[in-house]
């Protein structure tokens, strides 16, 4: 039952990863990335971590995505060109993105961590939830908790400052400097 | 499932992510593939957190979380005004860091 699971969101998740990075539209694009955030939480849901999957679908696709969703619509279609300006670059994406698959996933599974195999060890009924997390928050880690809150107050103080600057007046035109062969004839004559 | 297969699959999305940055060209897009990417290394960070037995790691997720929620803010802004100058809204033509 769990690895039914698993596989669901496994393939959801991978399905909205890909569906993010070839919809022409970045309105599909986003749609793709709650689906993808979605599946995601109940992964996280299996990792008996419920705190941080209800955070991932309530703040992440609830909040952010949202922004998200507001700021296409303002900004609109972004006209993509169809080819490759740099003559090969998916060719070459391709293949780094193939390397770096099996060079991380190498990486991980020859690392000798006994633990990957298993399950994990059997943890308390409350490992993860919301109680157990704001203990470790309010308690452990409280300088990072408020530090956090500062870099949040930060980046949209931030955000304001920068979408909110009044664009500068349209500088008037350069007089047309004179090419070579212009100097060329003025020194000629 | 044995932890291995979460970690492969989080491999495997931030590669996507890592693919779309490459080949993607709209700034809002390449936001996106981030996202991807900082989601992938969640889904790492929560699986060795299970794997370990110990709630530490999720503190990491959150963290991370909040990491990815002011690097879309600030970067939509930034998208937001580069928009509101009329120029293009692409990589390959915002080379030069000029105003």
């Amino acid at each position: 039952m769990e690895g039914v699971v698993f596989f669901i969101g496994a393939i959801g998740a991978v399905v909205g990863a890909v569906g993010v990075i070839a919809a022409r539209n970045p309105f599909y694009s986003v749609l793709a990335l709650v689906a993808h955030l979605f599946s995601l939480a109940v992964l996280f849901l299996l990792l008996t971590s419920a705190f941080v999957a209800a955070a991932q679908v309530v703040v992440y696709a609830g909040a952010v995505m949202v922004l998200y969703v507001f700021v296409v619509a303002y900004v609109g279609e972004a006209h993509e060109a169809k080819w490759d300006p740099v003559p090969g670059q998916r060719l070459f994406a391709g293949l780094l993105a193939f390397f770096l698959f099996v060079e991380i996933s190498a990486a991980i599974l020859s690392s000798g961590l006994k633990a990957l195999s298993t399950h994990g060890p059997d943890v308390p009924a409350g490992f993860g939830d919301p109680a157990a997390i704001g203990n470790l928050l309010l308690e452990k880690f409280l300088v990072p908790f408020e530090a956090s809150s500062l870099l949040l107050l930060i980046a949209a103080v931030g955000a304001i400052v920068l979408a909110n600057r009044k664009p500068r007046e349209p500088q008037p035109p350069a007089p047309p400097r004179p090419t070579e062969s212009a100097r060329e004839e003025a020194l000629t004559r | 499932m044995n932890i291995s297969w979460y970690i492969v699959l989080s491999a495997l999305l931030f590669t996507i992510g890592a693919v779309g940055i490459l080949v993607r060209r709209s700034p809002m897009v390449i936001l996106l593939c981030l996202e991807l990417m900082l989601n992938a290394a969640n889904l790492a960070l929560v699986a060795f957190s299970r794997e370990v037995g110990n709630a530490q790691g999720q503190i990491f997720a959150l963290v991370v979380m909040v990491v990815a929620a002011c690097e879309v803010v600030v970067g939509l802004g930034l998208i937001v005004a580069i928009f509101r100058r009329k120029l293009p809204l692409d990589v390959d033509d915002l080379r030069e860091l000029r105003g």
